[in-house]
């Protein structure tokens, strides 16, 4: 999908994204040359199409993770399905372990591992709730 | 003249397309270890097709390949007990997803191995479910695409692709994967001829190549006298001849498939002197002969 300024003729450029809310993701272009933007509201439905491709509207800051619509989507997930190796001199507080138990099963050991790692190449030992928070900022979830 | 789609280059920075280039160039690095992949596929549930494969599978491993099976099957998951791996817990590490492990080595992925119990369905996570049809069908490619781009499958000789019966697959992995052929599975019957025929017709139009085909229940076997008798009225030797492919192979029913098959073992490796297992040995040796041998490195 593109879009043009119709008094411009000329091809509108990304400039955010917000959502999903409600199952409608806000998707603003604007035109480079007189600067009108347009704002596109996505129904739940459509939400849902673009998340089953696996890609995030205007683009990501690192590679996806390994099985990252199956671990965030599959509705119904096996507990200790998968397995992750120990990160070395990081320590989870307990309410850091309490926010990762909220994610589905299949996708805590992945967020694990990444925050795990996240943390021990800043040269932290512990990870908190805040520094959860602060990864997940950045990664653009 | 207004500019139009195709005068407008990029997707004006919502990264759409860059993306799914690099999950493709991701899906074609992990491949490039795999020397052969090979679907297996049938036009109608039924005919022993996840069976079949999984014996392949084990008399490949036994001869010493390194031998990788993807259960293709999202909604109607068989590979993992099929193959014994049934409850094993996979190994995530920043390479992937390591497969899970079964007899001789074969490394399996299956969908059973992340759903919960035996009664859970294959349902995903969406703001609505209404009009879910319009989004299944992408979330399960997409599904299929990350199950072979995201496990940690290593060196492999062979990949089987276990498809789910029917055909809507072939064409999503076709577009996937440069796959190196097909196996179609049937059973001597006119309504499995039937499916067979549009199922090849299919693969054709998608530039699929097809191995040939296999015959499936071609009689049974009597276990207590080692007579075979008549189980569907069809043959696989017409069928082969109107759809155009070679028959590969003729595989009788033998009751000890099934008992094998419930325990996760083998029944080629368990009885290989059976007509059964010997059917099975021959049509591993014909497909080794087609992907390795023949001129058939691509």
């Amino acid at each position: 999908m593109k879009f043009l300024c119709v008094g411009c003729d000329e091809p509108m450029r990304f400039h955010s994204v917000e959502g999903p809310e409600e199952g409608s993701v806000r998707v603003s272009f604007g035109c480079p040359r007189c600067g009108h933007r347009v704002a596109l509201l996505t129904n739940p439905v459509e939400t849902q199409l673009v998340r089953s491709l696996g890609v995030k509207i205007g683009g990501r800051e690192v590679p996806p993770e390994p099985l990252e619509v199956v671990r965030m989507s599959v509705a119904r997930q096996r507990e200790g399905a998968l397995e992750v190796e120990g990160e070395e001199g990081v320590v989870w507080v307990e309410a850091a372990e309490a926010r990762l138990q909220r994610l589905p099963p299949l996708a805590r050991p992945m967020a694990w591992m990444a925050i795990s790692r996240y943390a021990r190449e800043r040269g932290w030992t512990t990870v908190t709730p805040e520094l959860m928070g602060e990864y997940r900022a950045r990664m653009g979830f | 003249m207004p500019k139009r789609y195709r005068d407008i280059v990029g997707d004006g920075g919502s990264n759409i397309l860059v993306q799914v280039e690099e999950i493709q160039a991701r899906l074609r690095a992990r491949m490039a270890r795999v020397r052969k992949k090979v679907a297996v596929t049938s036009g109608k549930g039924g005919v022993g097709k996840s069976v079949l494969t999984a014996n392949l599978a084990s008399i490949l491993a036994a001869d010493g390949r390194r031998v990788g099976v993807l259960d293709a099957d999202l909604n109607g998951p068989s590979m993992a007990k099929l193959l014994g791996v049934r409850g094993q817990h996979l190994h995530l590490s920043p390479v992937g997803v390591h497969p899970a492990e079964g007899p001789l080595g074969i490394r399996v992925r299956s969908m059973d191995l992340l759903l919960p119990e035996d009664r859970a369905p294959l349902t995903w996570e969406a703001p609505t479910q209404q009009d879910a049809f319009v989004w299944r069908g992408t979330m399960e490619a997409t599904a299929l695409r990350e199950l072979l781009a995201d496990t940690a499958w290593g060196d492999l000789d062979l990949l089987l692709l276990d498809l789910p019966p029917g055909a809507p697959t072939l064409p999503t992995l076709a577009g996937l994967l440069d796959l190196d052929g097909a196996l179609v599975v049937t059973i001597p019957s006119e309504v499995a001829g039937l499916v067979v025929s549009r199922l090849v017709e299919l693969a054709r139009t998608h530039g699929v190549r097809l191995l040939g085909l296999v015959e499936n229940m071609a009689g049974y076997l009597c276990v207590a006298c080692g007579t075979l008798g008549e189980l569907f009225p069809g043959d696989g030797e017409s069928l082969a001849e109107t759809s155009g492919l070679p028959l590969l192979a003729r595989i009788p029913f033998d009751p000890r498939i099934a008992w094998c098959a419930d325990r996760g073992r083998p029944y080629a490796l368990e009885h290989p002197e059976s007509p059964g297992g010997q059917a099975l040995r021959a049509l591993a040796a014909r497909l080794r002969a087609l992907l390795w041998e023949e001129g058939a490195e691509r």
